[in-house]
């Protein structure tokens, strides 16, 4: 899979390539690394590595009043992944995950064509809108939506009872289904600008002559989507795709907040609220530790393709 | 067969007129949550909980604002807020200065896996360490501490500020720092008369960037801040939202409380919106 962005215009060369006459050996550029390394190694560094070892170990409550852990090799892993309710809980994120950046980006592709479609001033109202809503702090934005889907006084109870369906007083995070629909509903909503305007500055790159000259041809609307903007367009959507999907494997903030708003943990928990409740509620930490690094795997695995694409940009 | 339409540009076309109204549609959809939030915060409660909504604030007042400053809380959560934000922007933009320096200016063993170190951090979330770090803390007896968040939260942003500053930097021709040089100035006044002035965009877009993240960050100050007296905003948010699950809510405060949260954030954000797609996308950002 090719992660290169040949539309976009770039710089040539970055100043970093020439430079004369600094060969010789200096210890310089290693004590400007340092602070930025201590305080990464500190926070991140160390967790890490703890993890890394409570995860093989028995670390319970009886630990937390100072009995010594035992070494238990890959034992909680396999106690871990032998419950279904961890099975239950990956499925469910992703699945989550899966259905939610698909639905994002091909929203916000959607979105980037009407964009690219409309005049100035339609286009400027759009972008406005969107902005605004990507320019949410997400713990307002779920306050908003939990207002908004209230069951009590909720403007979507109300409109979809004067619909003539009667949704007074419907509690929507009580179901796991529709807890979801809102869940999925506020992701979206809040994650579909940065793929709009991403693949809208991808499309502004795309000459008028090809799409003119294209239509003069005979070709229609969606053999133009298809044959010429897709594949130039295919870099940034190849990107925003994973970071998307890597995003929202790791909702937590808008799970935790519906959550919070009367929800059933159990059957609604996603990977991070399973391990908060794992780690912060029930202190076993030898298991949320284990499940982490799953996480942390995971995450890994699907940022490799991102790094290498932005490690070939650097060059 | 469609040689009919060749004067493409100028033409009112009916697909243009449907085009429109589907944008104009999608934005009010878009905009409408955050409108809500406007409307709500300006009404009074005995309007919200009546049956039919008001879709304008008419007769609408500033007293859910006023009765959020009077009742108290909001003050520490916005001093928290302040601290942690402040320290972090600081720190984080001295530290990824430096190394953005020596990644961009110095060719040296071991760059290369600095920099890939860097961005595999950068994507390591939050959610897969937060045990860990909340253990750590607890340790070093940092919990519910603006300190103990700070350092968390500057190792979180430090990453990607390095990433969006070694743009900066490289933007800056070396040439200008060795001319001036040439004429006489050390190496520090070259740096500090001519590079450090063609820096300040870069360094006010990551400052921006730090100061977004500190700001909006929920998970890690949940674990880390679990005291009431040590929250900050976005947690003092949250327990409005946790007390609508078992009493009646003000809602009219706690839209404004929101309201009071965002602001900030969205005049910043727009200020940067432009760099962070970039160099999210392209992974560089050229100032």
């Amino acid at each position: 899979m090719s992660v290169t962005a040949p539309d976009r215009p770039r710089q040539a060369a970055p100043a970093s390539t020439r430079q004369p006459g600094r060969r010789k050996f200096s210890f310089g550029p290693y004590l400007l690394l340092v602070p930025a390394i201590v305080v990464l190694l500190v926070a991140l560094g160390y967790p890490l590595v703890w993890q890394f070892v409570t995860s093989m170990q028995r670390y319970g409550l009886a630990q937390q009043f100072g009995k010594p852990p035992e070494f238990v090799g890959l034992a909680n892993y396999v106690e871990l992944f032998s419950d279904p309710q961890t099975w239950a809980v990956v499925g469910r994120s992703i699945a989550f995950c899966l259905v939610n950046a698909l639905l994002t980006v091909l929203l916000g592709v959607l979105i980037a064509l009407l964009m690219n479609a409309v005049g100035k001033v339609t286009r400027l109202i759009l972008q406005v809108a969107m902005l605004l809503a990507w320019a949410m702090p997400v713990i307002a934005s779920m306050t908003i939506w939990i207002w908004v889907f209230d069951w009590r006084r909720g403007i979507v109870n109300w409109a979809l009872t004067q619909l003539g369906l009667d949704f007074t007083n419907h509690n929507w995070l009580e179901n796991p289904l529709s807890f979801y629909f809102v869940a999925t509903l506020v992701v979206v909503w809040m994650s579909v600008p940065f793929v709009a305007f991403s693949v809208f500055a991808g499309l502004t790159q795309i000459s008028d002559e090809v799409m003119e000259a294209a239509a003069l041809d005979g070709a229609t609307a969606s053999q133009r989507f298809f044959s010429i903007i897709l594949p130039l367009i295919r870099p940034v959507l190849m990107i925003v795709t994973l970071l998307q999907v890597i995003w929202d494997l790791r909702v937590f903030a808008q799970i935790k907040m519906l959550q919070d708003a009367g929800a059933p943990t159990a059957s609604t928990d996603l990977l991070g609220t399973y391990i908060y409740r794992l780690g912060v509620g029930s202190s076993d930490f030898a298991m949320a530790s284990a499940l982490s690094i799953f996480v942390l795997l995971l995450t890994i695995a699907l940022s490799f393709f991102y790094v290498m694409h932005l490690m070939k940009e650097d060059q | 067969m469609t040689a009919a339409t060749v004067p493409i540009r100028r033409r009112i076309r009916p697909a243009r007129v449907v085009n429109t109204v589907i944008a104009l549609l999608v934005a009010l959809a878009w905009v409408f949550p955050v409108y809500w939030m406007l409307n709500s915060s300006l009404l009074p409660n005995t309007v919200l909980t009546s049956t039919t909504p008001r879709f304008l604030p008419l007769g609408g007042s500033l007293d859910n604002f006023a009765a959020i400053f009077r009742e108290g809380s909001f003050w520490p959560a916005l001093g928290m807020s302040v601290a942690i934000t402040l320290t972090t922007v600081v720190v984080c933009l001295l530290f990824a200065f430096l190394a953005a320096l020596a990644i961009s200016r110095f060719r040296f063993r071991g760059r290369t896996a600095f920099v890939l170190a860097v961005l595999f951090i950068q994507m390591l979330p939050a959610e897969g360490l937060f045990i860990a770090q909340y253990k750590l803390m607890g340790s070093l007896n940092l919990l519910n501490s603006v300190i103990g968040v700070s350092i968390l939260y500057i190792a979180a942003v430090v990453p990607f500020t390095i990433w969006m500053l070694r743009g900066f930097v490289a933007g800056v021709p070396v040439d200008l720092e060795e001319a001036a040089m040439v004429d006489g100035l050390s190496r520090t006044q070259a740096f500090f008369r001519i590079t450090f002035p063609l820096l300040a965009p870069g360094l006010v877009a990551s400052g921006v960037y730090a100061f977004l993240q500190a700001w909006n960050e929920f998970t890690v100050a949940l674990v880390i801040l679990q005291a009431q007296e040590s929250q900050t905003l976005p947690l003092w948010l949250r327990t409005f939202v946790q007390a609508s699950a078992t009493r009646e809510t003000d809602w009219g405060q706690v839209m404004a409380a929101s309201t009071l949260v965002a602001v900030p954030v969205i005049v910043f954000f727009l200020f940067v919106q432009g760099r962070l797609t970039s160099g999210l996308v392209a992974g560089s950002v050229k100032g």
